[in-house]
């Protein structure tokens, strides 16, 4: 395969405790540290390997927000992603609207495989790739484990709520990663300035042609209900009986 | 004002987690029908057709739906989908990896997860690992939602039986093949379903005591086992026990939480539960905030001490 197309999103990091404005019109990120997405940092990484392995020639990064997700890219080809996309806007970007975005890169690029994480971890929406998928009507292969090529067809194993599941598929083709695909790499100090010197395009959102109008109108963003404080008990015997005057056991 | 159903089952039974989903659906529309898709899946139309509250199960029985794979069900579901106001799923890995093609396709924004419908366009739904929960009022004609399981009670059983349909499969050539299939197979309860949840985590420290150490509890409480993201990840447990923002999302009556430190990300999967117990030896975990009982202490002793008070 020739090309490797990486989506990755900046999100507030996931060590972060989110704050819900007082307003209820979102949560606050002034001051936050921002990161790579978990998932899109795994989904690098496994692009990365199979480059390494010699089966691919060229990874591109994408990402889709502000100026400041450079940062990410940045990182993203300290890992060895060859060379990034920004698509730049200060709008929010739901994920159909980022699915389109990206699939107009990819009719630029022709990419041979997309490797997208399955979940961004702040609006857990875990759509972006099924979407994708569907609009460029390729197969896909979500909530990957493992991944390999057996000539010109991609095996994938798949998470799934009863353990797993193995597909096969022509290229090109999309893949989300979940957390046992790989651990990613640090990155050392020469590729972190190595990545620097790498091309990072920047295309504003409105020549791609894609309405980025959002569908879902958030009303209204609050905390969850707290849970009443609990009690500590001193040994298994008190534990059972509260659990017993709880009816619980 | 019709929504359909895609209904998620393993071939032989019936998900319990549609029936929550037809609990969803209740007050998003006044007609609920179910799609069954599969290969001889006879017996889980039937037990589509008792769940109280469908008005008609629509049952497409083919070889090439046998594992439900993303791309014809997704096609099946666009072509159906004409005739609904939405198309909805529980939020399984079965619909969460189907359901945004048929968003897709019809150019709607899915709302996934949802834990309360408020109107039949307004949904809550977690964000942030549950740290934060949004109300989203969709403005497309057309809705693609799934449903966070544990959020939701399941429709009953009814004695009389909706009536079936058959329906086919658009003929197209489907890309993504079927290999193999490696099922976890458990005496345990169901996770999801499960009325008491014990978790172990890194703290048992090796496969072979998650165990030996939490099984004979299981059987004592007729408990299912699930497994925080560490002990998953240093192979004490597998892949489908994950509890938390990325794995399955539990609220049994019960939830004990052992040698599991409390991160965000799994307190996401379970922190709805009624009772959340948790037994670790650092008093500061943060487990233990969200804990209704907290026990401090070594859980190599404090298990098989309960297993003896059990009886
Ligand atoms: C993107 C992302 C997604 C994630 N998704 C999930 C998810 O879905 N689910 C999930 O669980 N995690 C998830 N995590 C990981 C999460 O952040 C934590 O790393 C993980 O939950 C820690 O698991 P743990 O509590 O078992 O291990 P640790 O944090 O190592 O805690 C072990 C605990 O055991 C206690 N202990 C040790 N020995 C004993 C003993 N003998 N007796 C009693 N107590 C003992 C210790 O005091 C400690 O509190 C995710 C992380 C990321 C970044
Ligand atoms: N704004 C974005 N820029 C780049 N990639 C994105 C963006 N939004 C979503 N993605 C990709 O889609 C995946 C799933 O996101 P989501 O569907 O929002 O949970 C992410 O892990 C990314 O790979």
């Amino acid at each position: 395969m020739k090309k490797i197309l990486v989506p990755i999103k900046m999100v507030l990091d996931a060590n972060m405790r989110p704050r819900v404005k007082t307003d209820g019109s979102g949560i606050d990120l002034s001051g936050m540290k921002l990161s790579i997405n978990p998932f899109c940092e795994i989904a690098v990484e496994e692009a990365v390997r199979l480059k390494e392995k010699g089966l691919a020639e060229e990874i591109i990064v994408i990402s889709i927000g502000t100026a400041k997700a450079q940062d990410v890219l940045r990182q993203a080809m300290a890992m060895g992603a060859d060379r990034a996309r920004l698509i730049e806007t200060d709008q929010p970007i739901e994920p159909l609207t980022a699915a389109k975005l990206i699939r107009f890169v990819a009719e630029e690029e022709k990419p041979d495989l997309i490797i997208l994480g399955k979940q961004a971890v702040d609006d857990d929406c875990n759509q972006t790739g099924q979407m994708l998928a569907a609009l460029l009507d390729w197969p896909q292969a979500t909530f990957a484990s493992a991944l390999k090529m057996e000539a010109d067809t991609l095996h994938v194993t798949r998470e799934v709520d009863g353990g797993h599941q193995t597909l096969a598929m022509p290229l090109p083709a999309v893949v989300t990663t979940d957390l046992r695909l790989n651990e990613p790499r640090h990155c050392s100090l020469p590729n972190i300035m190595k990545a620097r010197k790498k091309a990072l395009d920047i295309t504003p959102v409105s020549v791609c042609g894609v309405n980025i109008e959002t569908r879902l109108n958030v009303l209204n963003v609050k905390s969850p209900e707290p849970r009443k404080p609990g009690r500590r008990v001193a040994d298994a015997n008190e534990l059972v009986t509260e659990l017993r005057t709880a009816g619980v056991i | 004002m019709t929504i359909l159903i895609l209904a998620d089952h393993d071939g032989h039974s019936l998900n319990d987690a549609t029936a929550r989903a037809v609990s969803a659906a209740r007050y998003m529309g006044d007609a609920i029908h179910i799609l069954v898709a599969g290969e001889n899946v006879g017996p889980v139309a039937q037990a589509a057709a008792h769940v109280s509250g469908v008005d008609k199960v629509l049952v497409a029985d083919d070889p090439t739906l046998a594992h439900l794979l993303a791309e014809p069900v997704a096609e099946l579901l666009i072509e159906l989908s004409k005739d609904y106001t939405a198309v909805i799923a529980a939020a399984t890995s079965i619909g969460k990896d189907i359901l945004p093609r048929v968003a897709a396709r019809r150019d709607v924004m899915q709302v996934s997860d949802i834990t309360r419908v408020i109107a039949a366009d307004t949904f809550e739904r977690p964000i942030y690992a549950g740290n934060a929960i949004e109300t989203v009022k969709s403005s497309d004609a057309f809705k693609v939602v799934t449903i966070r399981s544990s959020a939701f009670d399941a429709s009953p059983q009814t004695t009389t039986a909706a009536p079936e349909e058959n329906i086919s499969l658009p003929s197209k050539a489907w890309k993504a093949h079927f290999v193999s299939e490696e099922l976890t197979k458990s005496e345990r309860p169901e996770l999801t379903s499960a009325r008491i949840v014990i978790s172990g985590g890194r703290g048992l420290g090796s496969a072979q005591a998650f165990q030996t150490v939490l099984t004979p509890l299981a059987e004592r409480l007729h408990a299912a086992i699930g497994a925080s993201r560490a002990a998953v990840d240093a192979g004490y447990a597998p892949n489908d026990l994950q509890v938390g923002q990325t794995g399955k999302i539990v609220a049994p009556e019960l939830y004990l939480a052992i040698g599991i430190s409390g991160a965000i990300q799994h307190l996401a999967g379970m922190k709805d539960s009624k009772v959340i117990v948790a037994i670790n030896k650092d008093p500061d975990a943060p487990i233990f905030n969200v804990a209704d009982f907290g026990l401090v202490g070594d859980l190599f002793t404090v298990v098989p001490e309960l297993v003896n008070i059990l009886g």
